[in-house]
């Protein structure tokens, strides 16, 4: 190219760059633009990567299985695996970029499948569709990648509206996740969750109450259990208590507020939940003396939680029985621990305490130790015929030795006289015992033959008697209605008599008039009579004179 | 073993890309034609490592979202299926039809990948100038262009689901950024192995 003959320079021929720029690299220029921007694109969509443990990973499937929050859709399961020790399933799930929210600390996952429970039916939809994870995202801002599943649904979503309580209870009962809280028969929450406390001592239950009803829990409202069919049989005799057909099955809690106005229960404040509603219902019972009672007798129907009756007022409870063996009497003895709540007697209590010089903790036992010095004492009565049932009644009762338990630290020992039911039955025995003393065979023997002599004495008045008796009595009417007869008012005797009576009336007014006239002229007796008009007129004899003679 | 091949370019001549026409080589080969069907005479195709290199890159760019984006969704009532190309391999296989599998395998990953080797080993043995086995190198040029538009089973068999399997509520197939992609890299990769003059190998001096 350069050399020339001619030596004229020829000109500079540029060859055109090799690598200049030309239009064909605007092709890759875009496939670079189109492929990063779709990269970037679904690299916004793709939220967090998450994983979840769980204890199986039946229905989940690798690329298919959502996360679903309230039913929409916002993540997917990428692979499942087991976890190193083999023991748990570790679900990967991509959660879509809008959903990044649902991976924070709080944030709650669960499997949801067909389940029935005694809530009812519920994921019926993934009958078809296959599992689908289910998750309740959390309010808190702490982010998280890492989370383990729950085995059943939570009862309670975080955006769920009303507050959730702990209840301490004694046991369980026939509670369960999911039971109802009824807020006067009035479903108003759920049991959505339970622990043992550490020590085994106590459950403590998570009960979660729906807006607006949360507002009726205050702090002094009393939380029972209203579980299933409450079949008692007490000495008060057989109680059924039921909620509802649901709280039956499933078991349910009820609660109550006080009369008085309260503002409403912090979130997660604690309640004792009582066995029943009586209990919650009782007084509440801040003093409490233990009891200790020794009874010679048969405990039998005498159970934990018996009442101690006093003068009707249930005083408090009987809280164990032991046996022990005297052997000093060689019986066996019955120990009875009780607790009762001296406050349960109210005023009564009050002016008891007031009465001692010093009210301080040890007040209640001195009441008790004064009243017992006033032989108050307890006894084993009978409290329900039917079932048995037996509690303590304290009463005043001077009569009997007292049996006393030996003294126990922190305990008041109650002297306890022989029960009523006891005394009852050593009077039946006895009456039993004269009764079958009475020789019933020879009784029934001679009554026999008393009963045969009076046949044939029976017999004889029938044959002899009673003929003779009966002409007797014949002639006894015969003579009765001559007498009849005879006095009768037609009868001859009584018209004589008449016509007597008659002749005696006349008789006597002649001499009457003889009297007169002899009293007015006693010489008439001497002159004969004169003729006198008064005389006359005095004399009935001539009734025809004196008719004719003017007054 | 080439010792006995004579290149036209050495004998001074060109021959016509169109009609095959043999003429002397002029001066200048810009701007001269054909003398028998008036087609541009070109000695190399122009530019043709450069476009050839564009082509692979942008194809090669776009394999990534092509594999990694959603291929083909499948909805059903109750689901949405997301498959890229190699879930779908999977799930052929697992499903029990592994030949189906191979297939799909052999047309949508062996290959586009293929290709993409092929084309890199022309182009830099070309720039290089290697004179390492022609004959093979030419016999793998031709390979590729041949097989280069099977690849677009794959495409084929999205686009004919999407059309075909419309069943509105009870199930339908879309396709997904995936297919696209796929369908770009396989129109790249042809346009670059279109644009590679296959002369080129021979051009480099024999070693003597």
């Amino acid at each position: 190219m350069t050399d020339n003959d001619s030596g004229v320079p020829e000109p500079v021929v540029r060859r055109p760059s090799r690598w200049q720029f030309s239009l064909v690299w605007l092709v890759p220029l875009v496939a670079a633009v189109v492929g990063l921007g779709l990269l970037i694109r679904t690299w916004m969509m793709a939220g967090p990567t998450i994983t979840i443990q769980f204890k199986t990973a039946e229905g989940i499937e690798e690329g298919k299985t959502q996360l679903r929050f309230k039913e929409v859709v916002i993540g997917k399961v990428r692979s499942i695996e087991l976890t190193d020790d083999f023991t748990q399933v570790k679900v990967t799930v991509d959660l879509n970029k809008h959903a990044s929210r649902a991976a924070v600390a709080d944030s709650r996952f669960w499997v949801v499948r067909p389940r029935a429970d005694l809530g009812g039916v519920s994921g019926l939809g993934t009958l078809l569709s296959g599992a689908y994870i289910g998750v309740d995202i959390g309010k808190s801002e702490e982010s998280q990648r890492a989370f383990k599943g729950l085995e059943v649904p939570p009862a309670v979503t975080n955006d769920s509206q009303g507050r959730g309580f702990r209840l301490v209870a004694k046991d369980l009962g026939s509670l369960n996740l999911g039971s109802p809280v009824y807020y006067r028969r009035v479903p108003v929450g759920r049991v959505v969750g339970y622990e043992m406390d550490p020590d085994g001592r106590a459950v403590s239950l998570q009960i979660f109450v729906d807006a607006p009803y949360d507002r009726f829990v205050t702090p002094s409202t009393t939380f029972w259990n209203a579980s299933g069919v409450d079949v008692s049989a007490g000495p008060q005799g057989f109680k059924l208590n039921t909620q509802s057909l649901v709280s039956v099955i499933a078991g349910g809690v009820a609660f109550q507020p006080p009369e008085r106005n309260e503002p409403p229960a912090a979130e997660g404040g604690r309640f004792r939940l009582y066995d029943d509603m009586a209990s919650a219902m009782a007084p509440q019972d801040k003093v409490q003396l233990a009891l200790r009672l020794r009874f010679y007798q048969s405990v039998r129907g005498l159970a934990v939680g018996a009442p101690v009756d006093f003068h009707g007022l249930q005083l408090g409870e009987i809280t164990k029985i032991d046996f022990e063996y005297d052997a000093q009497r060689q019986r066996f003895a019955a120990d009875v621990s009780a607790v009762i709540y001296p406050e349960r007697l109210g005023n009564a209590y009050l002016s008891l305490r007031g009465q001692l010089k010093q009210a301080d903790d040890e007040a209640p036992r001195r009441v008790f130790e004064r009243l017992i010095s006033q032989s108050l004492r307890a006894q084993l009565r009978s409290g329900n015929l039917l079932t048995g049932q037996q509690y303590v009644a304290l009463d005043f009762l001077s009569k009997g030795e007292p049996t006393l338990a030996p003294p126990q630290a922190g305990a008041l020992t109650m002297p306890t006289v022989p029960g009523s039911f006891d005394q009852i039955q050593t009077q039946i025995t006895n009456i039993v015992d004269k009764i079958e003393k009475i020789p019933f065979d020879e009784i029934g023997l001679q009554l026999r033959d008393s009963l045969r002599d009076a046949n044939q004495l029976l017999k004889t008045l029938d044959g002899k008697v009673a003929p003779e008796m009966q002409q007797t009595l014949e002639q006894a009417r015969l003579t009765l209605r001559s007498a009849e007869e005879a006095l009768g008012s037609d009868g001859p005797m009584q018209q004589d008599l008449r016509g007597t009576l008659e002749s005696v009336d006349r008789a006597a007014r002649s001499l009457r008039s003889l009297t007169e006239g002899l009293q007015r002229n006693p010489q008439s007796l001497l002159r004969g009579k004169p003729d006198d008009p008064v005389l006359l007129r005095l004399s009935p004899l001539p009734p025809q004179g004196l008719e004719q003679t003017p007054p | 073993m080439s010792t006995a091949i004579r290149t036209a370019t050495e004998m001074g001549l060109i021959g016509c890309r169109r009609c095959g026409h043999v003429m002397q080589r002029p001066e200048t080969v810009e701007g001269s034609s054909c003398a028998r069907c008036g087609a541009p005479l070109r000695w190399r195709k122009p530019q043709s490592l450069e476009r050839c290199w564009a082509f692979l890159i942008a194809a090669m760019i776009l394999y990534i979202p092509a594999n990694t984006l959603t291929m083909m969704r499948t909805i059903n009532p109750f689901n949405a299926t997301d498959d890229t190309i190699m879930s779908g391999v999977i799930y052929l296989w697992v499903a029990g039809t592994p030949e189906l599998a191979a297939i799909v395998f052999v047309a949508s990953v062996m290959v586009p990948i293929g290709k993409f080797i092929a084309l890199l080993i022309l182009l830099i043995s070309v720039q290089r100038g290697s004179p390492h086995d022609r004959v093979g190198r030419t016999r793998m040029y031709r390979i590729i262009e041949k097989i280069g538009h099977w690849s677009m089973l794959d495409v084929f068999v999205v686009a004919l689901l999407v059309a075909l399997v419309r069943f509105d509520l009870f199930g339908r197939v879309e396709a997904g950024g995936g297919a696209i992609c796929f369908g770009g890299v396989v129109v790249l990769t042809m346009m670059a192995s279109l644009s590679f003059d296959p002369r080129l190998i021979w051009d480099t001096p024999e070693k003597t």
